[in-house]
C-alpha cells in the first residue's frame, strides 16, 4: 500500500550540473606562477632580443656575419620603415615590427615599446628582469615535475592510454576540435588525447629547451658543461633555439586560451582557481 | 547567446585596458629601487650556483684556426680620444708602460716588450658580447696570474681592477673612464691573459691596443681594453659608482658569467 508520505519523499531529479575537483591545488598554483613567469620572462626577453636583433646558426655571429633572421628598420629621409626578414624573404612591419612609435614618434626598434620591459631601452634592466623570472620559473617548474612525479599527477592525469593514442581517437578529436565540439559530461572528467599530448610536449620538450638553450648562452655554463654546445650546436644556434622556442610556448598560448576561452571559460578559469570543475550530468540531460 | 557574448566582449574589453594600465605603471615598478634590490637578489643567486657548479679551473672551450670569426666584430670603444693616448698611437706605444699596484708587495711597469718576453698563452676562444652576439678570435699574452704571482698579493687581496684608456661617457669626475674588476678566481683562471695580439697580429685600436684583458667564461663587457693599471684593492665599493665598473655602474651585473 502506498502512502502519502512516501508519495512525499520521492527523490528529487538529480541536478544537471555536477562539481568535480579538478585540479590539484600545487598544479593551480604553479600554473598561475607559470603564467606571471613566461609573460614576464617573454617581455623582457624581447628586451633582451632587441639589443641585437638578428638570429644566426654556429658558434658564431655578429653584425658583419650572414644572419637567417632579422628585424631591421630602413631609413629614408624622414622615412622609417620596419622589415622582418627571414633567409631571403623579406616583410615589411612599419609600426610593430622593426619600427613603431615610442613617445608619438616613429622609431627604429625591434620589438615595439609597449611588448617589452622596460619599455624604453635598458639592456641591464631587462636581463635583471629576465634571470629573476627565471629562476622563479625553473623553481616553481622543478616543485611540479617532483609533484607530478612523485604524487602520480604524470601517470594519472597525462599519462596517454593505448586507447587515446591509437590513430582513429586522434583524428576523431581534430575532427570534433576542429567544429569546436568539446568533450560533454563523464569524458570531460578527464584530459582527452590531444590535451594529454600537448601537456606532455609543452612540459617535456619545449620548456627543458627553452632552459637549455639559455643556459647555453651563458659563458660561464658553457665551460662546466661543453656538452650544451654540441647538443645545442653553438651558441648562437641556442639563441636562434630559444628564440624558436619562445614563440612556440607563444603559439600554444594563444591556442590554449582560445580553447579554454571556446569550452566553456567560467567553467575552465573556476577550476583552475578554485579545483572545481562543473560537468553535465549525462542521465538528466537529454 | 548575446549576454555571454557581450559578457565575453566586456571582459576581454577590461582585461585589455588592465593591461594597458599595467604597462604605464610597468617602468615606475622597474625604476623602484626596492624592486631592483630585490631583482637583484638573482645575480647573486647565479653567481653562487655557477661557482658551485663550475669548478673555477675549468677551461672554456678553445676553438681550432678553422674555427675564427672571419671579421672580429669591434664593439664599445673603438678609437680613444684623449690626447695622451693618440700621442701614444702615434710613438706606437714606445712609452707606454703597464703599471701593477696596490695591494702588491713589489708594484711594477712593463713595457710592451717586456711584456712580450714574458711567458705566453694562445688560445682561440669565443667572445660572447652581452648584446647577444659572438665572435671567435684568436688570442695572446701573459697569463696574469704569473704577472700577479711576480709582483706578489699582500694578504687581504681580494679583487683586480683595470684602469682603461678609453673615456665612453664624457664626466668631469672620471666617472665615465672604462674601469672593470674581477676576483682573484677568475684573476689566477689559466685562460685569464693580458693579450697583445689577436690573429696573430698585434691588437689594433679598435680591439683595445695595446693591451686588452681576456677573462673568458665572462661575457664581454668583463674584457676591459685599453687596459693602463692594474691595482689589487681588497674592495671596489669606493670606486665611482661603487659596483666594480663601468657598465656595472650602469646597471649591469658584476658577476658577467651569463
Amino acid at each position: 500500500m502506498t502512502s502519502i508520505e512516501q508519495i512525499g519523499t520521492a527523490p528529487p531529479p538529480p541536478p544537471a550540473k555536477i562539481f568535480i575537483r579538478r585540479h590539484s591545488a600545487l598544479t593551480r598554483i604553479t600554473h598561475w606562477i607559470n603564467v606571471l613567469c613566461l609573460t614576464l620572462l617573454l617581455m623582457s626577453g624581447m628586451q633582451i632580443f632587441n639589443a641585437d636583433p638578428q638570429l644566426h646558426w654556429g658558434n658564431y655571429g655578429a653584425v658583419e656575419d650572414p644572419s637567417w633572421f632579422e628585424i631591421a628598420s630602413n631609413q629614408d629621409g624622414d622615412n622609417t620603415t620596419g622589415i622582418v626578414r627571414i633567409g631571403r624573404l623579406s616583410i615589411t612591419t612599419t609600426g610593430i615590427l622593426g619600427a613603431s612609435t615610442a613617445d608619438g614618434e616613429m622609431m627604429p626598434r625591434a620589438f615595439p615599446a609597449w611588448a617589452t620591459i622596460p619599455s624604453y631601452q635598458d639592456l641591464a634592466a631587462g636581463r635583471r628582469w629576465h634571470f629573476f623570472f627565471a629562476w622563479l620559473f625553473v623553481i616553481n617548474g622543478l616543485v611540479y615535475v617532483a609533484y607530478g612525479l612523485i604524487g602520480g599527477h604524470f601517470r594519472r592525469d597525462l599519462a596517454p592510454t593505448a586507447q587515446d593514442i591509437a590513430p582513429r581517437n586522434i583524428w576523431h578529436e581534430i575532427k570534433d576540435h576542429a567544429r569546436l565540439r568539446f568533450p560533454q559530461g563523464e569524458k570531460a572528467r578527464r584530459y582527452n588525447a590531444l590535451q594529454k599530448l600537448t601537456y606532455l610536449i609543452v612540459i617535456f620538450i619545449l620548456l627543458p629547451l627553452m632552459i637549455g638553450s639559455g643556459l647555453t648562452m651563458s659563458p660561464a655554463i658553457d665551460a662546466g658543461y661543453p656538452f650544451l654546445l654540441d647538443i645545442f650546436g653553438g651558441r648562437q644556434t641556442a639563441r636562434s633555439i630559444h628564440f624558436i622556442t619562445a614563440w612556440s610556448l607563444v603559439a600554444f598560448v594563444v591556442v590554449h586560451i582560445a580553447m579554454v576561452i571556446l569550452s566553456g571559460l567560467w567553467n575552465n578559469i573556476r577550476s583552475m582557481v578554485t579545483g572545481r570543475y562543473a560537468i553535465i550530468n549525462e542521465e538528466t540531460d537529454r | 547567446m548575446s549576454s555571454i557574448f557581450t559578457r565575453r566582449r566586456f571582459l576581454i574589453g577590461s582585461a585589455a585596458s588592465l593591461g594597458a594600465v599595467g604597462l604605464t605603471g610597468c617602468d615606475d615598478i622597474s625604476q623602484n629601487q626596492h624592486v631592483q634590490k630585490v631583482l637583484a637578489l638573482a645575480e647573486r643567486l647565479t653567481m653562487g650556483t655557477q661557482r658551485l657548479i663550475v669548478s673555477p679551473q675549468t677551461l672554456a672551450r678553445e676553438y681550432t684556426d678553422a674555427d675564427i670569426s672571419p671579421n672580429f666584430h669591434p664593439n664599445g670603444s673603438i678609437q680613444p680620444t684623449s690626447a695622451e693616448y693618440v700621442r701614444m698611437v702615434e710613438t706606437q706605444f714606445a712609452d707606454w708602460r703597464l703599471k701593477i699596484d696596490g695591494m702588491v708587495n713589489r708594484p711594477m711597469e712593463f713595457s710592451l716588450a717586456d711584456l712580450k718576453k714574458l711567458p705566453s698563452r694562445t688560445q682561440i676562444t669565443r667572445h660572447d658580447c652581452v648584446e647577444g652576439w659572438s665572435a671567435i678570435g684568436k688570442w695572446q699574452g701573459v697569463p696574469l696570474g704569473l704577472i700577479l704571482q711576480t709582483a706578489g698579493l699582500k694578504p687581504g687581496a681580494r679583487y683586480a681592477v683595470f684602469y682603461c684608456a678609453d673615456e665612453l661617457e664624457q664626466t668631469l669626475d672620471g666617472s665615465g673612464r672604462y674601469y672593470e674588476s674581477i676576483d682573484l678566481i677568475d684573476a689566477f683562471h689559466p685562460q685569464t691573459i693580458l693579450a697583445y695580439s689577436l690573429n696573430g697580429k698585434d691588437l689594433e685600436v679598435e680591439h683595445g691596443a695595446p693591451l686588452r684583458l681576456r677573462v673568458e667564461r665572462h661575457l664581454g663587457y668583463k674584457h676591459a681594453k685599453y687596459v693602463m693599471r692594474i691595482e689589487i684593492r681588497d674592495r671596489f665599493d669606493d670606486l665611482w659608482g661603487g659596483n666594480g665598473g663601468f657598465w656595472e655602474d650602469r646597471g649591469y651585473e658584476w658577476y658577467a658569467g651569463i
